[in-house]
């Protein structure tokens, strides 16, 4: 579904993405873990079509990177640590606005809307809503239209234990619903509870990929290790 | 890096005797303007360094457009350089004309179009560098500034012909009998010599100086390169 | 086509849909606009003859600097949680953004202008209930939007965005300054349309030649 070879994003003179390989099945949940300034966030906003590659190859659901662009953003929903929601709309309008965008229909946002949890309150302002919920309805949003491949980026970051969690849960039956999907994170335990797989980011380039199901309790801490020294003097 | 090309060193030598003999033309050859006096002499350097000034909006738009369809970052030196040598240019020629101005028109300043819109080139080009300074990602700085020298360009022209249509009283120096009243003359071929030797030597003056500058530019993104690589192998 | 219109409308929309609730901008962009016509007033003592001659400069000056508001927090609501992002990731052409954000400023300009001429005309007694100028006060302000959305977006991306924008954009902008003042008085002195068709000549070019540039390098203000 995702396929990406020696992907190169510089700025300016600052290189974050050296030559990177990933790739990703269809139906797979793949957590990408590193220290700040490895590059998670940037392979996403590339990924997403938000930031044009130096150089590399990259194909998202068979769709040719930077050029296809604007084919593929139909198949693709994305939630990053902003919610990127109009404060000044209800939550209801912030989908309906979205919706027309995407040539999404009335229903379709009723039934997001309680997927979310937040049928009740749809009628309140986007800037009267918690951190949680608003990163609610932002999963909403990217949801809206049925994308085959979500991009998550850090969906927990300024979240409480409760919110979390009810985040979890709500990725949980979204992935379940056969989409592909990609999650940054610092959070290791909570990444791995959720993907299928966890790659390891350090330095631009992919340092390890492991299958969720082979991390032991007592790996995560040696995986964990690892992603600190890539951070530290190797 | 690379040393100094010979190219460059023949040009400098090259352009510093030509400002030189331009400056020996005006004062020595050129004969006195029988009704504005020696003060006449300034109109020379003033018609040159403001071709100077225009020239870099030229090659800034330019080099604007380059940048825009091949991304490449050396675009973006040309056309910061071109800029930033017209600024100077621009308001020696400014100057210039004030000081010409004084006793021919009996005023510093008048709002006359090309007075005028140098004044707002001159703006733009500052408001140019304000932009710059105000980016700090270094791609998204030379794309904002190739599209800022872009519309600068498109739109000084409707300015100068906005402004135009409004007043003027500059002289229309070559061949124009009524300008004579406004301080427009007609030059001899001793001073046509001069004049046009002035306007070659300041253009090969401004290719030296913008090649120095780009020089420059691409030295300091080594160095700056240079910098952020020990940095990331440090870390 | 039908989508591409569609996804425009709904930018405006948006704006329009907030803007409703509190009435922030435009209200901001009133209460300046006169008060800067006050502050003229005072500034410049406009009597009876000084106003023939200097109230269309007043005017115009006034709707720039007010526009300047309202630019600034069109793109600022787009910056805020994200949501330029959000635009950027939808699955249509990025020019929609760009024509969606113009004609939704241009039109917060056009409301207040509503507003301030006939304020004007009591205050000075200059007729403006005519068609032709009226024309002029959309055509000047067309261009004003047109220059204003493409700079403010480009504003928004930087670090000094809160002092930025003016200084960009006034330079720019000043063929419409001039020509939209002169066709303002051409109409305020009844002077013959023939005198000064010129103007309106030059902010129609204007129009077209910066709408036709901004079109084309719009892309390029939004990748990254």
């Amino acid at each position: 579904m995702i396929l990406v070879k020696k992907l190169v994003k510089r700025f300016g003179p600052i290189t974050v993405l050296r030559e990177l390989d990933f790739e990703v099945k269809s139906g797979e949940f793949v957590a990408l873990l590193g220290p700040n300034g490895a590059g998670k966030t940037t392979l996403l906003r590339v990924l997403a079509t938000l930031s044009r590659p130096t150089s590399g190859l990259v194909r998202v659901a068979s769709y040719q990177l930077p050029q296809a662009g604007a084919s593929l953003r139909a198949d693709l929903g994305v939630v990053s640590h902003q919610p990127l929601l109009y404060g000044d709309l209800t939550a209801e309008e912030n989908l309906h606005f979205y919706g027309k965008l995407y040539s999404v229909g009335a229903e379709r946002i009723q039934e997001v809307l309680e997927l979310v949890g937040l049928a009740n309150r749809k009628n309140d302002l986007v800037r009267t809503f918690s951190r949680g919920m608003q990163q609610r309805l932002a999963i909403g949003r990217a949801i809206l239209h049925n994308p085959r491949i979500l991009l998550l980026d850090e969906p927990h970051t300024g979240l409480d234990q409760e919110a979390g969690e009810i985040l979890d849960s709500l990725l949980h039956s979204v992935a379940l619903e056969g989409r592909t999907v990609v999650m940054t994170s610092h959070d290791l335990v909570r990444a791995a509870g959720l993907a299928s797989r966890v790659d390891l980011l350090s330095r631009g380039k992919i340092a390890a990929s492991v299958p969720a199901a082979d991390l032991s309790a007592s790996d995560l801490v040696d995986f964990y290790r690892t992603a600190l020294k890539g951070r530290g003097k190797a | 890096m690379k040393a100094k090309p010979r190219l460059l060193t023949a040009l400098d030598i090259l352009s510093f005797l030509m400002v030189l003999t331009a400056a020996g033309l005006v004062f020595y050859y050129a004969p006195v303007e029988k009704l504005m006096g020696a003060v006449q002499k300034v109109f020379y350097f003033h018609v040159a360094t403001a071709w100077v000034g225009m020239l870099g909006f030229l090659v800034a738009a330019a080099a604007g457009i380059f940048y825009l369809r091949r991304g490449e970052e050396q675009w973006d030196i040309v056309g910061v350089s071109a800029v930033e040598i017209s600024l100077v240019f621009f308001l020696i020629a400014i100057i210039m004309g004030s000081i010409w101005a004084r006793p021919i028109w009996n005023t510093w300043w008048t709002w006359d179009p090309r007075l005028t819109t140098a004044s707002i080139v001159e703006l733009i080009y500052a408001a140019y560098m304000l932009l710059r300074s105000g980016v700090d990602d270094p791609e998204r700085r030379a794309r904002f500034s190739a599209i800022y020298a872009l519309f600068g360009f498109i739109s000084v022209p409707l300015t100068f012909i906005s402004i135009r249509l409004l007043r003027t009283i500059h002289p229309i120096v070559i061949g124009s009998a009524e300008a004579a009243g406004q301080g427009g003359f007609n030059m001899d071929a001793p001073m046509k010599m001069a004049f046009f030797f002035s306007l070659a030597a300041f253009s090969v003056f401004f290719a030296d100086l913008l090649w120095h500058r780009i020089r420059l530019g691409e030295l300091k993104a080594a160095v700056e390169s240079l910098r952020v690589k020990s940095f990331q192998e440090e870390k | 086509m039908k989508l591409y219109l569609r996804a425009v409308g709904a930018v405006i929309w948006k704006d329009f849909r907030a803007e409703w609730r509190n009435r922030e901008n435009l209200s901001a962009m009133l209460v300046f606009s006169l008060l800067v016509i006050l502050i003229f007033n005072f500034a410049l003592e406009l009597d009876l003859n000084a106003r023939a001659s200097l109230s269309a400069g007043v005017l115009w000056t006034t709707f720039i600097f007010a526009g300047t508001i309202g630019l600034n927090h069109s793109l600022a609501v787009e910056k805020d949680r994200g949501c330029l992002d959000g635009l950027l990731l939808a699955p249509v052409d990025r020019s929609v953004i760009y024509f969606g954000k113009a004609i939704g400023n241009l039109v917060f300009m056009l409301i207040v202008e509503a507003i301030v001429l006939p304020i004007f005309n009591f205050l000075y007694g200059f007729n403006v209930f005519q068609p032709g100028f009226l024309g002029v006060v959309i055509l000047g302000s067309i261009g004003y939007a047109a220059v204003g959305t493409l700079l403010s977006t480009m504003v928004v991306q930087a670090r000094t965005r809160d002092i930025l924008l003016p200084i960009l954009l006034f330079p720019l902008t000043l063929p419409v300054i001039i020509a939209a003042v002169r066709a303002s008085q051409g109409f305020f002195q009844n002077l013959p349309l023939a005198e000064f068709s010129i103007w309106v000549n030059i902010l129609v070019a204007y129009d077209l030649i910066f709408i036709a540039v901004a079109f084309m390098v719009f892309d390029y203000i939004l990748e990254d």
